[in-house]
């Protein structure tokens, strides 16, 4: 792992006309973890991710993922990162299978049908592999797009909002996804409202607020900011998505409410 | 680098083809009403129609042709705009891939499409009666103003399918496209037409290039409307090409 952060943004800015979106933001996230950028609708979450995505212009500042500069090289950029943006980003009207190959030809690898074999039988795909994916669920979409993601192993993911509209099965799975990724090394930015996913997936969390960062630590020292907490007893109520999961029986579930 | 656009063109070319070979409908639709149009004024109004003599048939299908690209290229930026508006743009954008590769994918498959759609109008013309004398060499100058024109229209597709907010407004702009040969030569001779309405038709692009495309399957000399139509064409084509171009780059500032 290198010291070198993996993206690194300072005094960025970004106006649509009179509106500013984001107004100064400075940010360093460590290569091979998982950072959460957590705001509310129209924090400017999406736009952050777009700048260093190279998909936007920033106005003024200056960003550099994986050590390359979003505006003077774009192209180097490019070839670090894979974006999984709000909507799934996948087409409807091919398979799962053709989906996954289409993305491996434009990366240039050899042997794009064994990457994409391997990449569904990882993300539980192999059945649904020849069935076009206008017909697949909410879960299978994302799982899907975040497959496509992984193609070519780019070092830098970003994730935006990649649970926002999925059931909580679908939810855990991603979740699982993206630790297993931080666990290989891969650096995910994430953005997300949901401030139980920042808890549970982030090891460093942002809070992006009128256009800047208002806070940025781990989740101790998030805490910390608050008066330390007193001890009260109080009878543990299980969460109505403790009490779904287990009625509907998903494996992963006890484990995950054990944990809260 | 030039290795590298041919080989993302050529990726994406073959996914667009894909989805076309998958709703073949849209060949279909774009080929009906220029069909329709032809079953109903070569056997409904045709017969009212002083042509000079010629068989009315053979009188219509250039513009008929022409009919066909313009309702053809509503799809272009149908597919461009299910693109753009879906998540898959973006996924290409931040892709390593040559950034010109998705507008070429794209426009190659129009190019295909449309002349798919211009055979089966041509065939149901056969079967209606069209006859020509044409050698290989006229057929080939039918076949190139017919590239250019399609590529011309096209590349004007490409911006609606870039901008446009909702579908209405995509499909919508192809409208007058599929309007403008009524007011030329297409239908009936522009001498039959008032003044001001004469002029205009006699100095649209239609006229010309319908009247190169009837010259040269009537094995006439083609005369000074082949320069126009080829003007107009390549004209067209510059100007709509760096209207789109810009329209991208702005799309991805």
């Amino acid at each position: 792992m290198t010291t070198q952060p993996a993206i690194e943004i300072a005094g960025l800015t970004k106006s649509y006309g009179d509106h500013a979106v984001l107004t100064g933001v400075d940010l360093s996230v460590p290569a091979g973890t998982i950072f959460a950028l957590l705001g509310s609708n129209g924090a400017g979450k999406t736009t952050a991710v777009k700048i260093l995505s190279t998909l936007l212009k920033a106005d003024g500042g200056t960003a550099s993922v994986n050590g390359h500069d979003v505006s003077t090289e774009p192209e180097k950029v490019r070839e670090s990162i894979s974006l999984t943006g709000q909507f799934a980003a996948v087409d409807e009207i091919l398979t799962g299978r053709e989906n996954l190959v289409l993305v491996a030809r434009l990366r240039r690898l050899e042997g794009s049908g064994a990457i994409a074999d391997a990449l569904l039988s990882r993300f539980g795909l192999t059945d649904a592999a020849g069935q076009r994916v206008a017909t697949y669920s909410g879960g299978m979409r994302r799982r899907l797009d975040i497959a496509m993601s992984l193609i070519g192993d780019p070092p830098v993911l970003f994730l935006d909002e990649p649970t926002t509209g999925l059931d909580p099965q679908s939810r855990i799975e991603v979740w699982k996804t993206v630790q297993e990724l931080a666990g290989r090394g891969t650096t995910v930015l994430l953005t997300t409202q949901y401030l139980d996913e920042a808890e549970h997936l982030a090891d460093r969390i942002a809070v992006l607020h009128d256009g800047r960062i208002i806070a940025d630590g781990t989740l101790a020292e998030l805490k910390q900011l608050l008066p330390p907490a007193k001890v009260e007893y109080v009878e543990k109520q299980p969460s109505l998505e403790d009490i779904f999961l287990a009625i509907v029986g998903h494996d992963g579930a006890a484990s995950q409410g054990a944990q809260r | 680098m030039t290795t590298y656009v041919l080989h993302d063109t050529d990726v994406l070319l073959k996914r667009s083809l894909r989805h076309i070979l998958r709703s073949p409908d849209t060949i279909i639709t774009t080929a009906v009403t220029p069909i329709a149009m032809l079953l109903l004024f070569v056997y409904v109004f045709g017969g009212a129609i002083d042509v000079g003599g010629a068989s009315y048939v053979n009188y219509l299908l250039p513009g008929i042709l022409l009919i066909t690209v313009a309702s053809g290229i509503a799809y272009t930026a149908f597919r461009l705009f299910t693109d753009v508006s879906g998540g898959i743009f973006e996924r290409f954008q931040s892709m390593p891939i040559t950034r010109s590769a998705f507008l070429w994918g794209h426009v190659l498959t129009s190019v295909v499409a449309n002349m798919t759609s211009l055979v089966l109008v041509v065939l149901v013309a056969l079967a209606m009666g069209f006859r020509t004398g044409a050698g290989v060499l006229a057929w080939l100058a039918v076949l190139g103003i017919m590239l250019l024109f399609t590529l011309a229209l096209t590349w004007l597709a490409v911006i609606p399918g870039l901008t446009a907010k909702t579908v209405d407004g995509v499909s919508g702009f192809s409208y007058p496209l599929i309007f403008l040969p009524f007011v030329s030569s297409a239908f009936v001779p522009t001498e039959s037409m008032p003044g001001p309405v004469q002029w205009f038709a006699e100095h649209q692009p239609v006229t010309s290039i319908v009247n190169t495309i009837r010259s040269l399957f009537a094995q006439q000399p083609v005369g000074s409307d082949g320069w126009v139509a080829l003007a107009w064409c390549v004209g067209l084509l510059l100007v709509a090409y760096a209207l789109a171009m810009r329209t991208y780059r702005s799309k991805l500032a």
